[in-house]
């Protein structure tokens, strides 16, 4: 009912007329808060449906969480405001792009942990083993090679002249 | 009489790969050569029963054969034939039916061409291939069996899920799973030689051309795929970063990273150990993207056909597998012994460097993709991680990734010659700012990001390009013989071309896709007229037409651009009686690579239908790109050097016999 009414609410306040993704009738009068929307849009995640984000969904619900964007938009909050709003009505879940906090502390860092850690270790690697030793060297053919090799190269010396 | 006969084939399967699983390892025990050829004719015997009964199950969808309950929930009587045959794969039960018997298809290559190899290396490879086909036959037999009957047969099937009924499923399933399940051939070869204790730059060489070949498939299967969800989900998008999409793109980003890294190991037998841990991991990653998709652990996008409590034996083999081959690397890796030094700025760093690139690469899809449901099952808390997270942290890793490309061919093996390098460079340099400038010139709106990625993507194609000209001497020696060198030029090297100038192509698509994509969003009646990127779209009419086992409404838009007549572009909905559900066929429009894309939403009281028209500027780009390394992939899988088994030219041997 709540949702119906921010609908109605919408539709009153932004007085466009009465009608899906982004449906022809949600759409902001003012192109600069449109675009705000849009983009809000692409970052949440439309609940109910299989990870796509309300701007791409045709879900019902997808819709109101748009309307709902827009009349927070039209009503002057600021891109955050929006989405605190949205967090405490919906849960983190609604964010496609997670909040960096402590549970979303390994998420966040991992990629560059693994890349400072990899660099660090292969830099070491490579100069240990290009400052030391000699190349080590291949291992030695098992008995089986040894004959093949044997085979191929008296049949090499049967074909050259 | 069909059914049980295909069930019958895959028990028979079943049983000749637990003699395959132990007899060829005891042969290798005893160094007995018959019992180690056991492997060889199992495998064979195994595709064939395997090959008998998907066989068996494709009989029975054709015919419509209701009794079986898989045909029943997945087909009906009139669906066309193509998707009778396609539907097969459609589903739970049958795509992991199509799954071993790619498996299979792949042990009976191995035991077919592997003549060369060493006995023993044959005997476990073939082996461990047998174990995870024994894992997987059980899986099926045990929790998944397509040949289940009704016990009494409904007239009528429940059809297949409409968005599958298209020639994507045709393509984009076998593609994949021939990627995924091909790299099983490199584990097994990784977990061989871990067993052996055993591994030589000959080892790279028979792993690279199957992993290759796995790639190609994959790579294709995933462009194929993304196409598919472009043109078919009716909003134009490409990639979702959806779990089953990443549980793909994962083997794909640690396949690419072995196949640089076995080229390290052929040529100068280093990186052995971190290829055989990669050849592990991509597998595993393999294994890993069917849990997830299969288990139903995820809902996503792929609404495809999931059941909760065939998770746990999924996660059993998971765990078996992944478990046991890691804790026999860590038991046995430290007695492979390293070879090869080279210097950081080498052919072989910067390979590296591609490795560390990738692997991280893959690491992030993995935590993105396993975070939220570590999180759930942990706290309770439901977070969702999607395209933003993956465009923030995925995409930077690109940038110096593509930065390196272009340098890694032209350094020399062991030492190389950054500044060297950098001299031969040039000309790609000066060419990417030219573009920088133009873009910056003639483009207006959208990110400024666009330009410099633009002019990034255009340094690795024309570098890809200088490393050709320059080992053919363009421009220092005639053009006649520059020619000649070109054609005399390894495949290999023109195969390393085409695949990276593919990743400046598909790069430039993206972008231009993401940036200058314009869209209309609107409710027409008939005659109204919608106006994007320059295109006039004047709707006709609306239309319904009767299919096979579908209603479809049509509306027709002549499109016109300043004025001429151009083409009619007629997108569709379609409603399909049996499921209830509905299709959008979106219409597509080619000029050049850039396409303009029509899609149809719902009718309102007054007649009017809501309309989704994208002009999306050089879009074909991102799969043109996947497509040309897919292409330098078979260029360079058939250079002869690759052709396991072709006869060694001439040369090669003339060169080996100073070793006598």
């Amino acid at each position: 009912m709540r949702r119906m009414m921010a609908a109605i609410v919408a539709l009153v306040l932004l007085g466009l007329p009465a009608v899906h993704a982004v449906q022809p009738d949600e759409i902001m009068s003012d192109p600069a808060k449109e675009a705000r929307a849009r983009e809000l849009s692409r970052e949440l995640r439309c609940m109910v449906c299989q990870n796509q984000s309300i701007d791409d969904s045709e879900a019902p619900l997808a819709r109101d969480l748009r309307l709902l964007v827009r009349e927070r938009i039209g009503a002057g909050d600021s891109n955050s405001q929006v989405i605190e709003f949205l967090v405490a009505r919906y849960g983190e879940f609604v964010l496609l792009k997670p909040r960096f906090e402590r549970q979303t502390l390994l998420l966040w860092l991992l990629t560059p942990v693994v890349l400072a850690l990899g660099g660090i270790a292969l830099w070491f690697q490579i100069r240990r083993r290009s400052q030391g030793g000699a190349d080590v060297p291949a291992p030695p053919l098992t008995p089986d090679e040894e004959a093949r090799l044997a085979a191929l190269m008296s049949d090499d010396a049967k074909s050259s002249p | 009489m069909i059914a049980e006969s295909g069930h019958y084939a895959l028990v028979l399967a079943l049983a000749l790969a637990l003699i395959q699983s132990i007899v060829p390892l005891i042969g290798a025990r005893l160094n007995d050569a018959a019992l180690m050829n056991v492997a060889r004719s199992t495998a064979l015997a195994q595709l064939l029963f395997v090959g008998a009964s998907f066989t068996a199950l494709v009989t029975l969808h054709v015919a419509s054969d209701f009794s079986v309950a898989n045909v029943y929930e997945n087909s009906h009587s009139m669906k066309p034939l193509i998707y009778k045959i396609t539907g097969v794969w459609g589903n739970h039960e049958g795509s992991m039916l199509l799954w071993v018997s790619i498996l299979a298809l792949f042990g009976g290559l191995v035991a077919l061409f592997g003549n060369n190899l060493p006995l023993s290396l044959r005997a476990h490879v073939l082996a461990v291939q047998a174990w995870v086909a024994s894992a997987f036959y059980l899986f099926i037999l045990v929790t998944s069996n397509p040949f289940l009957r009704i016990a009494n047969p409904p007239l009528e099937g429940r059809d297949l899920n409409p968005v599958l009924q298209d020639i994507g499923l045709a393509v984009h399933p076998p593609m994949l799973y021939l990627g995924y399940v091909g790299f099983s051939i490199s584990f097994s070869f990784a977990i061989a030689a871990l067993m052996e204790g055993r591994i030589d730059a000959a080892w790279a060489r028979w792993v690279r051309p199957w992993t290759l070949m796995a790639w190609i498939f994959l790579t294709l299967g995933i462009a194929m795929g993304s196409y598919w969800a472009y043109y078919e989900l009716g909003w134009g998008g490409w990639w979702f970063w959806d779990p089953v999409e990443n549980a793909s793109l994962m083997p794909w980003l640690a396949g690419t990273a072995l196949l640089h890294s076995a080229l390290v190991m052929e040529k100068r037998n280093a990186l052995k150990v971190w290829t055989i841990l990669l050849s592990i991991l991509t597998f595993s990653l393999s294994l890993l993207g069917t849990f997830l998709v299969r288990s139903g652990v995820l809902t996503s996008v792929h609404a495809f056909a999931s059941d909760p409590t065939r998770g746990v034996f999924i996660l059993l083999i998971l765990c078996v597998f992944i478990g046991g081959s890691l804790s026999l690397y860590a038991a046995r890796a430290s007695s492979l012994k390293q070879g090869g030094l080279f210097a950081p700025i080498s052919r072989e760093g910067a390979l590296v460097l591609n490795n560390l690139f990738l692997t991280t690469a893959c690491a992030t899809v993995l935590v993105g993709t396993l975070y939220p449901l570590a999180l759930e099952v942990l706290t309770g808390e439901k977070i969702s991680v999607g395209a933003p997270f993956f465009n923030l942290t995925f995409g930077p890793l690109f940038v110096p990734l593509l930065i390196a490309v272009p340098f890694g061919p032209l350094l020399a093996w062991k030492r190389g010659d950054i500044l060297g390098a950098a001299q031969r460079l040039i000309a790609a340099g000066i060419g990417a700012l030219l573009v920088l400038a133009l873009v910056w010139a003639w483009t207006r709106g959208g990110s400024a990001l666009a330009a410099p990625a633009i002019a990034l993507a255009v340094f690795v194609i024309l570098g890809s390009v200088s490393d050709l000209v320059e080992r053919a001497g363009l421009f220092r020696v005639p053009f006649g013989t520059a020619m000649r060198r070109a054609r005399g030029l390894p495949r290999s090297a023109w195969g390393t071309s085409l695949a990276h100038a593919g990743l400046g192509v598909a790069l430039i698509g993206i972008v231009c896709e993401t940036t200058w994509n314009s869209e209309y969003i609107g409710t027409m009646k008939p005659d109204d007229v919608a106006k994007v990127a320059g295109y006039e779209l004047k709707l006709d009419g609306l239309f319904q037409r009767q299919g096979p086992n579908f209603r479809e409404m049509i509306a027709e838009f002549a499109v016109s651009r300043d004025g001429d007549k151009v083409s009619v572009m007629t997108p569709s909905k379609r409603s399909f009686t049996t499921r209830g559900s509905s299709t959008t066929e979106a219409a597509l429009l080619t000029s050049g690579a850039s396409q303009l894309y029509v899609s149809l939403g719902d009718v309102t009281a007054e007649g009017a239908i809501a309309v989704r028209i994208y002009h999306k500027p050089l879009v074909l780009l991102i799969w043109w790109g996947p497509v040309l390394m897919a292409l330098g992939g078979v260029l360079s899988l058939s250079d002869r050097r690759l052709r396991v088994g072709a006869p060694k030219p001439a040369r090669a041997q003339q060169r080996l016999q100073p070793a006598e």
